[in-house]
């Protein structure tokens, strides 16, 4: 192995500029294809960390998944006679115990949890009525579970748990209503309450229409105003690890029986859009490193055609047909290598240039970064890709000159 | 003395359109430390015998004794560790490897073979290219060389595993006089002093002299044998 080593090394370090060349495709080829995957994959965390962080992992609503059986059913399943049409036995709407299934579900690793009472309400302010969702809330539970905190523009949650009174909206809502911290609104519910709240906090996500519709009061404040004391409609759950929502929601609904929906659930148009669009990508990055392993082909083919004669030389002197076919191997890998490791240093610089592109989306404020994923996956991917087509693009001429017969070539030499 | 390669009843023929018969019937014993010329017109076989006795090739029919052990029936591996071990090869080109000093290129069957280390190859390279003569122009790569130069230097790449038997085909052939008789003397030192047996293919009438044996192919069969 080692006599093959030096051969493959003095073939290459002999023939400086076409080792260069395609050595350079190979460098750019897996510079660009970590450069442009991690890229690709970095926006697709961007936007799987948005739809997730401003949604919950996985939302329990206060309904069931299938309507609830019949008695009569349950007592004769196999009944010849089906009772029809009969009208559900009617319940208050609200998770029921939802102490209980409160400390339940933080019972569970890695979640976190907040209980939320959400119905719609109208706002009141200086002859101006707006519809709104009205969401009672716990403050210090709400934090764990939203990005709601870093998204205030003023005051802050924790004056709302100070402030029985208080109110959080939306710097959309805001304007409409021309409100400011320590602005006064009403408040109206189905129930036909009405009562008035102080504005405490501002927030703003981006989202015009959660700007504009959303408000926040206390838990306590939204079951006396909605009339549903010691009630909630929903959990709002957010755990470590994003990916396991669809387990842990099945776990809730096994044990809760409410309706617990994983945004993988929620979401699985965009997780497949998402899918096909990471699937066209690698089949046009892993395209660079086909067309460089050509080079690759081209160089090796070079070599093993001027060097029949050296090749008819070792055989005759006793190396085997694989000793032979191991030195053009070992070419390819170690153009391979050698690119790989200078290709990922280029790519890294090069996403490292990326990340300093500073984007303003027409119409928005902020100011944006290329979204990069220094996955190391990225990297062995890249590496393992690289050296595959590199093995590929030497393996016929490898095998080329593993079959070259020393007499023929020493028959035609003489 | 003992046979160390016997051929018996060889031949070898090339299909094609037009089959062709390079060897026709050839028996040969080469005893240990035997200097064997093969001789005989252009086209007549000589080279064909050459790489059948040095097992490059295989006859199709006929058997082929390298050191008493009967070759036929080898595969391609265990016929090459045969040539490692066994044989070595001098064409008539020098068929240094160009990338490589001469050094390296006396130290690479030693490698392939990996019985040394490499402090032993290395000193076993400048033994042989000492005893040769070459041992100043061991750092240098083949093309510094001479032809002659190159030719002791392929020399002593055939001798670097110790075989038994030393091929040659038309050694002198691109040599002029001076070289020719150099390396014919060295080549029949070689029998004398260490015992080689050589078998050599040459068109060159010193050689006929200096061998013990000279044999005679025409169309591919012998035709007589001499003992000088």
């Amino acid at each position: 192995m080692r006599i093959s080593l030096s051969i493959a090394l003095t073939h290459l370090t002999s023939r400086v500029r076409p080792t260069l060349v395609s050595l350079g495709g190979v460098v750019l080829g897996v510079a660009f294809f970590l450069a442009v995957s991690s890229l690709m994959r970095g926006s697709e965390k961007d936007f799987l960390r948005r739809l997730i962080d401003n949604n919950p992992h996985i939302t329990v609503y206060d309904e069931f998944r299938n309507p609830a059986v019949q008695p009569a059913q349950l007592r004769w399943p196999q009944g010849a006679v089906a009772v029809l049409h009969v009208k559900p036995h009617a319940e208050p709407r609200g998770i029921r115990g939802y102490r209980q299934k409160l400390d339940y579900i933080e019972s569970l690793p890695g979640v976190r949890v907040a209980p939320v009472l959400t119905d719609s309400a109208v706002l009141l302010f200086a002859g101006h009525q707006q519809g709104v969702s009205l969401s009672g809330i716990v403050p210090a539970k709400m934090k764990t579970v939203t990005t709601l905190q870093e998204k205030m523009v003023e005051g802050s949650l924790d004056a709302l748990s100070a402030d029985p009174n208080g109110v959080v909206l939306g710097t959309g809502l805001a304007q409409k209503f021309n409100l400011r911290l320590g602005s006064t609104i009403s408040v109206v519910t189905a129930s036909g309450t009405s009562h008035a709240l102080r504005v405490v906090g501002l927030f703003r996500t981006g989202n015009a229409a959660y700007d504009e519709g959303q408000v926040f009061v206390l838990l306590k404040r939204a079951q006396a105003l909605l009339e549903r004391p010691n009630r909630i409609n929903r959990f709002v759950i957010q755990l470590e690890e994003a990916t396991a929502a669809r387990s842990v929601a099945a776990q809730i609904e096994a044990a809760g029986g409410y309706k617990a929906v994983s945004w993988v659930e929620a979401s699985e148009d965009i997780l497949s859009l998402l899918l096909v669009r990471n699937i066209i990508m690698y089949s046009v990055v892993s395209a660079i490193l086909v067309v460089a392993s050509f080079g690759i082909y081209n160089v090796l083919s070079t070599i093993v055609m001027e060097k029949t004669r050296d090749i008819a030389i070792l055989k005759s002197m006793g190396f085997h047909a694989r000793d032979v076919r191991s030195i053009f191997l070992l070419e390819g890998l170690i153009i391979g290598i050698v690119g790989s490791v200078v290709g990922l240093a280029a790519g890294a610089c090069l996403m490292a240039a990326l990340g300093q592109v500073a984007l303003r989306p027409p119409g928005v404020t902020e100011v944006v970064h290329l979204p990069i994923w220094w996955g190391p996956e990225q990297f062995l991917l890249a590496a393992a890709f690289a050296l595959l087509s590199c093995l590929m693009a030497a393996y016929l001429p490898a095998r080329r000159a593993s079959r070259v017969h020393p007499v023929d070539i020493l028959r035609g030499a003489a | 003395m003992s046979a160390v390669l016997q051929a018996q009843n060889l031949s070898r023929r090339l299909g094609g359109d037009v089959p062709v018969t390079l060897v026709a019937d050839v028996s040969l014993d080469i005893e240990a430390g035997e200097f064997v010329c093969i001789m005989g017109p252009s086209g007549s076989g000589k080279s064909s015998l050459l790489y059948l006795l040095g097992l490059l090739d295989v006859p199709d029919e006929g058997r082929i004794l390298l050191a008493g052990q009967d070759t036929s029936g080898y595969g391609e591996d265990e016929l090459a560790d045969c040539r490692l071990q066994r044989l070595g090869y001098v064409f008539q080109f020098h068929f240094l490897l160009a990338e490589f000093t001469v050094r390296e290129n006396v130290m690479l069957p030693m490698r392939r073979l990996g019985r040394l280390d490499a402090a032993q190859c290395l000193a076993r390279a400048h033994e042989l290219l000492e005893r040769l003569g070459v041992a100043d122009q061991a750092a240098k790569y083949p093309h510094q060389l001479s032809g002659g130069q190159r030719q002791r230097v392929a020399v002593a790449r055939a001798l670097a595993n110790d075989p038994l038997v030393l091929l040659a085909d038309e050694p002198t052939g691109n040599l002029d006089s001076a070289s020719s008789a150099n390396v014919r003397q060295i080549l029949r030192d070689l029998t004398r002093e260490m015992g080689k047996s050589v078998v050599a293919v040459t068109h060159d009438s010193g050689f006929a002299a200096a061998a013990d044996r000279c044999v005679r192919i025409v169309d591919g069969r012998l035709a007589d044998g001499i003992r000088a």
